[in-house]
């Protein structure tokens, strides 16, 4: 494992309502790596993934207590400034969400909020994030259209292209392939093992056979805790826990 | 089997006949004011002012009423908007994860929805009396808006809660603020917010008993707000109550009128609705 973590969570406990989402949860994650959290549904593999940029802010009744460090700088410190911690990270969701408008808009919308690109700028960076993402020879035409007329998994990759454009040094995944069919779905996948060159890259999937594709790294939750964490292949063939054992063999679910 | 069978034409025929009760009210409704309006519809209704006599006269026309109607309902639709979207805004996005809060300001809503419009029109007359305004353009424009705003409030929050969470948590990831991912939502509702404005222009230039106080009545097109202003529902209103048959014939005609100008602005709002909505998401 690498000696400086990119994200390092220290004692997170997550409470919502009555209910303990998440208990006494400590990792490091580490830099420009591929990290699958695996485990059964509603054990908070999703809850872990939104605390890291933050987005449980929102939710009634939550109460977040314990220390996640990105860079070395604790997100939850009261002096920390949200929009800034959310700006390092690229969420991609379970469905793609494009905003409200057209394709071009929507990958310049990131940059638009955080400064005045020029035209030119814009123009350029728009390109480099739809060829990044593949998807510029098949929209080049056709970049004022609502986003909303691509296929499902053009919009996925749109919406990678337009986390990609605000600069982040991370991408979340959250089940990101679960809508989409499986072409696209190895499209996705196969972009995210070219990403890891240059970023971390966090997925939450219940696919073992997707986090065995691409993730060098798995984490296993189950009922709120991290039963187990370690290289994809050594958790998958040789775990050393009992649980991770059963759930990887389809036992527990 | 059969008692299925039984049950499922029942129930079919209950909804067919309740359907053609509702067109047929519909339709009743429309054409008595057609037949009853149309004798008495010239170009001069829509073109002229009353002439002869104080509102109930025979000579002229309701546009003095027409154009007193559309300064009220649009001076209070847009008043209204400028008030509840940001009222919309905050109860949605800046008070989650406060349901508590939220949900009051909701029942709040709900019962000021339920209050009938005479008690706006006698709130506004209070209100007028501090302030020494008389019965005028702005006096009921201010009435109407109390009337709209929990309607658009209302509307606007039942549109924004069908806005999906991802939506939102699309816009924050990137690193936009409360009020930039406002914005975005208010891009994903704009059909809906025609149609708020349908609902609420449809009720502010339909009713009676908020103006009744508060604008006045003019046979003169108002030209600045501290001038009374009549409205079409009111012309209605009194020349209904002439003994005068002829004058009773125009009352229809101008329901007429009232009729038409709500069906014009629901083609406009609905069509404007679909231009606005390419952009939006499923």
């Amino acid at each position: 494992m690498t000696n400086n973590p990119h994200i390092s969570v220290q004692h997170l406990n997550v409470q919502i309502g009555n209910q303990e989402i998440l208990k006494d949860i400590t990792i490091n994650i580490p830099n420009k790596k591929v990290i699958s959290i695996i485990g059964p549904s509603g054990c908070g593999k999703t809850t872990l993934l939104k605390s890291f940029n933050r987005l449980l802010d929102d939710t009634a009744d939550v109460k977040i207590t314990g220390k996640v460090l990105v860079d070395g700088e604790n997100i939850y410190d009261p002096k920390a400034e949200v929009t800034h911690i959310r700006k390092k990270m690229g969420l991609l969701s379970q469905r793609p969400y494009p905003l409200p408008m057209s394709i071009y808009d929507n990958v310049a919308y990131g940059p638009r909020l955080h400064g005045k690109p020029k035209k030119t700028e814009l123009d350029e960076l728009v390109e480099t994030q739809l060829k990044a993402t593949g998807l510029w020879n098949e929209v080049k035409d056709r970049l004022h259209a609502p986003a909303t007329r691509l296929s499902i998994g053009q919009q996925q990759r749109l919406c990678l292209a337009r986390g990609l454009a605000v600069e982040p040094e991370i991408i979340l995944g959250d089940e990101s392939t679960s809508a989409l069919d499986p072409v696209s779905t190895s499209i996705i996948e196969d972009l995210f093992i070219k990403l890891k060159e240059k970023y971390t890259i966090v997925l939450v999937t219940h696919i073992l056979r997707q986090a065995r594709r691409v993730s060098d790294y798995i984490i296993f939750v189950y009922m709120g805790r991290i039963i187990e964490f370690g290289p994809t292949e050594e958790l998958l063939l040789n775990p050393k826990e009992e649980l991770t054992k059963e759930y990887v063999k389809g036992y527990i679910s | 089997m059969i008692r299925r069978k039984i049950e499922e034409n029942f129930f079919r025929v209950l909804m067919v006949l309740a359907t053609v009760i509702v067109a047929g009210s519909f339709f009743l409704i429309v054409g008595t004011i057609f037949y009853k309006g149309v004798p008495f519809m010239n170009l001069d209704m829509i073109t002229k002012i009353p002439g002869g006599g104080f509102y109930i006269g025979k000579e002229g026309g309701v546009l003095n009423a027409i154009v007193g109607s559309l300064y009220v309902a649009g001076g209070a639709t847009i008043l209204g908007l400028a008030i509840s979207i940001p009222v919309a805004i905050f109860i949605n996005m800046y008070l989650d994860g406060k349901n508590f809060i939220a949900n009051s300001l909701r029942i709040a809503f709900d019962v000021l929805f339920g209050i009938p419009s005479i008690v706006y029109g006698a709130f506004g007359f209070l209100i007028m009396v501090y302030f020494g305004i008389k019965a005028s353009l702005l006096g009921g424009i201010v009435a109407v808006t109390l009337l709209v705003i929990p309607i658009l409030v209302r509307t606007l929050d039942e549109v924004i809660i069908t806005v999906p969470k991802e939506l939102r948590d699309a816009s924050l990831s990137l690193g936009a603020t409360r009020w930039e991912m406002s914005k975005v939502v208010l891009r994903q509702i704009r059909p809906g917010i025609f149609t708020a404005v349908l609902l609420s222009f449809g009720r502010a230039i339909g009713d009676v008993a908020s103006v009744l106080f508060t604008a006045g009545f003019s046979d003169n097109i108002p030209t600045s707000l501290h001038q009374p202003a009549a409205t079409l529902p009111l012309a209605i209103f009194f020349q209904l109550g002439s003994p005068v048959e002829e004058v009773q014939g125009r009352a229809y005609a101008s329901a007429l009128i009232l009729t038409i100008v709500v069906l014009i602005i629901t083609v406009l709002s609905s069509l404007l609705s679909k231009r606005f909505s390419k952009n939006k998401i499923q």
